[in-house]
């Protein structure tokens, strides 16, 4: 029973870890960044939200559509100032620089805010404790259903969006081949914002969520990168049903691990995703023929 | 007839070039660096214990510096995650000091091994491209990191010291440490020196140039990759456990945080990626920059990644990179340069 | 008022000057052939006049406006469609999908994706075939297509009938003759002499980024053509330097 509960536990976490990722697989899969300051932007949002329940008073969700505009323009911006010019410089570049970025923002929020941690759940009355029972000593979170329902319906509409839109289509056709949508009149630059912009906007949804769900600090966008990339990596990068899956797994992975050891809930999730890069990119075969190698060559 | 009337002239200016490595400048600075090592190697005689202890750490920089320049500006490879060799040449000193081996030979015996614990990963890790691999690396950190923190020896985040350096006299630990770096920092740039130059460095600079095309000439890209990966990585351990030796104590989170990449960033980005001087020059500018604003904390940081994210975007070649182009300098000789007498200027 | 003219236009690759001051105008309802030799500059004069490669120095005006300073999608908005060599389909999408794209260029005309696949009957079946599953010949079908759906008043096609079978080039030609009868301005560089000659009222012949030869088709032999195309009129051209 416990472990059954371990498991319906770490896949609504897995919800969450796919809403984080869901915005680094997009940008990936669209414009070929992997942008290293995801994490960092997430809790950036998340500040914003705590700013504006605490400071302004007003419904965490109610804040919530004040900063996803906020969030769009933050994501056109990023586009226009760091990684049209960062691409240019080739592939290392627009790592390099996000991860300054990165850098940059951790710091300027803990100048803004301190090292106290900060949490959205005292906003939102009972729902960051009420939970409904599905079963003989299980219980489900509101909060995490609702986390997962709304990755699903996120995850969902962006597919939506690149499949049935006209500005879907101009971003699967820029991301295919961004020198020639310009000779079909799509203006690729402002395509890529719009792509930015959305990306930046599943950001400011993915921090909401980790302001609701538990504590955050300056420092709390590292961590977030690294879970996002998990999930994205585990579920096959640039697949947004796929980061469904890979952040189920990660969630799921960690909610043993927990159960194991006290330590375990990051190595669960770390070995996971370790084990599915090796099986992955070099498959059971490859696996084992490359362990073959390691110990032949040492024999020698 | 002739085709074309520029043809002759290019003939001659074929026959008459020369094809050299040295310049009279790269001459000058190889005949003053062997002197200024030897006088940096005796500097414990000399120098006080201050100034001592801030050239082994400059030591350490210019490891770190020179490693992960040769990881990305050669290789190709960007890796978030040398952290993890860092923090585990420091845990490999302790455990084998544990175990009986006197401090400073534990020091090269344990970032010898994670360099073998490099080369054994390299085979899934290198699989991985750019960003994935710059964040996969990084998660492998942080899972050594919390592995590590499982070793009763370590006690988890309280950490333990490198107890056996009590053994020596701070004097004498102080000049070991120091010579230790020296050796590490000058044995390191001897190694990836020869690498580059011989047939290693000729395929780097061609699967730099086209990955794909260097792999149809029969180029071993991934063989040469995961030699430079597993310098690297080497590079790295040493550093971590030179840092133990200078600062004694382990606390596995000091040793294993993202801040330690952040650094080598900083460092060859500002100096130079591609480029040993860069690097050279950026650890240099690191210290100072460090030196000076390291008080400010916070707005130290900032300024450290603003000034990352300016010259990834704005200066990608660093001040090294400026310094050269502007005045046609090269003082280790790397590369190849073509002199064309007819013209009076070289290229590489 | 010409439709497009050219004024001393000048392109480069790297170092390598491809394109050295060529000089034309068209006026609209022509059909414009550019033939040479490879390498002689047809394809990135073309790219130069659709704004997908930088153009060093000289102009190109379209309707009377300076367009030079444009980037490729404002000039297409304008009504200035490159079908591009190599057609450039986007392989991952859908053949209805690659021509719904040209209605990003926001020009108003009568070209839909019902009348493209009247234009081409062979994309009918393959409407929701994925580009990179096409033949070359439905391929360059879409990529035809693609450029009509932005309702263009001058098409340039870029090598059509390049890696087609002759049958499919038959069939793409009939599709242009058929545009060209519509008064479509076009634009076009053609490897095969006797196609160009047969379906243009205007030629140029380019040589080594220049135009050695130009002319309305019929007062034009084959040989003028042919003598131009490898470059035995060149002294000619050149007034005599070696």
């Amino acid at each position: 029973m416990i472990w059954l509960n371990q498991i319906l536990q770490g896949t609504l976490l897995g919800g969450y870890y796919a809403l984080i990722a869901c915005g680094l697989s997009f940008m990936y899969s669209v414009m070929r960044i992997i942008n290293l300051a995801h994490g960092s932007l997430a809790v950036a949002a998340a500040y914003a939200l705590f700013v504006l329940s605490d400071t302004y008073e007003l419904n965490p969700f109610v804040a919530l559509v004040i900063v996803l505009p906020v969030m769009a323009l933050v994501g056109v911006a990023l586009q226009r100032l760091v990684l049209e010019r960062a691409k240019r410089g080739g592939t290392l570049v627009p790592v390099l620089a996000t991860f300054g970025l990165a850098i940059v923002l951790d710091n300027a929020l803990f100048q803004l805010f301190g090292a106290d941690t900060r949490s959205l759940a005292p906003y939102i009355d009972e729902l960051s404790y009420a939970s409904w029972q599905i079963g003989d000593g299980l219980f489900v979170g509101e909060l995490a259903v609702m986390t997962f329902a709304t990755a699903v319906v996120m995850l969902g509409g962006l597919q939506l969006i690149l499949s049935r839109t006209q500005v879907g289509r101009a971003i699967r056709a820029t991301s295919e081949d961004p020198d020639t949508v310009g000779l079909i009149g799509i203006d690729g630059r402002r395509i890529n914002a719009i792509a930015a912009a959305i990306a930046m906007v599943t950001v400011g949804i993915a921090g909401f969520f980790l302001a609701l769900r538990a504590t955050f600090d300056p420092y709390a966008g590292a961590p977030q990168l690294i879970f996002a990339f998990e999930a994205a990596v585990i579920g096959g990068a640039g697949s947004l049903w796929g980061t469904l899956v890979g952040g189920i797994v990660l969630g799921v992975a960690q909610s043993i691990g927990a159960q194991i050891s006290s330590q375990g809930f990051l190595i669960g999730g770390h070995a996971v995703f370790l084990a599915v890069l090796l099986v992955r990119l070099s498959g059971p075969l490859g696996t084992l023929t490359a362990i073959r190698l390691v110990f032949r060559r040492s024999r020698k | 007839m002739t085709p074309t009337g520029a043809s002759p002239i290019a003939v001659s200016a074929l026959d008459a070039r020369s094809i050299t490595r040295w310049t009279l400048a790269s001459r000058i600075a190889v005949a003053v660096a062997l002197p200024l090592v030897v006088a940096i190697a005796f500097g414990p005689a000399y120098l006080s214990a201050n100034v001592i202890d801030k050239l082994t750490t400059l030591f350490i920089y210019i490891l770190l510096a020179v490693t992960w320049n040769a990881l990305a500006g050669y290789g190709g490879l960007i890796s978030i995650g040398q952290q993890g060799f860092f923090g585990l040449g420091a845990y490999a000193t302790v455990r084998l000091a544990d175990a009986g081996l006197t401090p400073y030979p534990a020091l090269f015996v344990g970032a010898g091994l994670i360099a073998l614990f490099a080369y054994l990963i390299s085979f899934p890790m290198l699989r991985l491209r750019n960003g994935e691999l710059g964040i996969g690396l990084w998660v492998l950190a942080e899972l050594m990191h919390l592995i590590v923190n499982l070793d009763s020896l370590v006690q988890g985040e309280t950490g333990t010291s490198l107890i056996a350096l009590n053994a020596f006299s701070i004097e004498a630990r102080r000049a070991y440490t120091y010579w230790a770096a020296l050796g590490a920092v000058a044995g390191l740039i001897i190694l990836l020196f020869i690498l580059l130059r011989g047939p290693v460095g000729t395929a780097i600079q061609a699967i730099r140039d086209n990955e794909e095309a260097a792999a149809s000439v029969g180029v071993r890209v991934k063989s040469t990759r995961r030699l430079i990966f597993v310098v690297a990585s080497l590079g790295a351990a040493l550093a971590g456990a030179l840092w133990l030796a200078s600062a004694t104590t382990f606390q596995p989170k000091a040793y294993f945080g993202v801040q330690w990449t952040a650094y080598m960033i900083f460092m060859v980005l500002v100096g130079g990626l591609g480029t040993f001087e860069g690097a050279i020059v950026g650890a240099v500018i690191f210290f100072l920059i460090e030196a000076w604003f390291g008080a400010f904390g916070v707005w130290y940081l900032i300024g450290l990644g603003t000034t990352a994210l300016v010259f990834a975007l704005f200066v990608p070649k660093g001040l090294w990179g400026l310094i050269s182009s502007k005045f046609d300098l090269q003082l280790l000789p790397l590369g190849y340069r073509v002199a064309l007498p007819s013209l009076g200027r070289s290229n590489r | 008022m010409s439709l497009l003219s050219v004024d001393g236009l000048v392109a480069r690759h790297g170092l390598l000057e491809a394109v050295c001051g060529v000089q034309f105008r068209l006026e609209a309802g022509e059909t414009l052939a550019i033939v040479g030799a490879n390498g002689a500059g047809k394809t990135t004069l073309l790219r130069a006049i659709a704004g997908a490669h930088p153009i060093a120095a000289g102009t190109v005006s379209f309707r009377g406006e300076d367009v030079t300073a444009l980037p490729a999608h404002r000039r297409t908005a304008a009504g200035l469609a490159l079908v591009p060599e190599g057609r450039r389909l986007f392989g991952q999408m859908t053949v209805e999908e690659n021509l719904m794209l040209g209605r990003f260029a926001g020009r108003t005309g009568s070209w839909t994706v019902e009348r493209v696949m009247d234009a081409f009957p062979n994309l009918k079946e393959r409407r929701r075939a994925k580009c990179s599953h096409l033949s070359g010949g439905e391929q360059q079908a879409t990529a035809i297509g693609r450029a009509l759906m932005t309702n263009p008043e001058l098409l340039i096609l870029d090598e059509v009938s390049l890696g087609l079978s002759p049958l499919i080039v038959d069939r793409v030609y009939e599709q242009i003759d058929g545009l060209v009868r519509e008064g479509t301005t076009i634009i076009l560089v053609e490897q095969n002499l006797s196609r160009a000659l047969e379906v243009a009222s205007n030629v140029i012949c380019m040589l080594e980024g220049q135009i050695v030869l130009a002319g309305a088709a019929g007062t034009l032999s084959r040989d003028d053509v042919t003598n131009a195309y490898f470059g035995l009129g060149r002294v000619r051209a050149h007034g005599g330097t070696p």
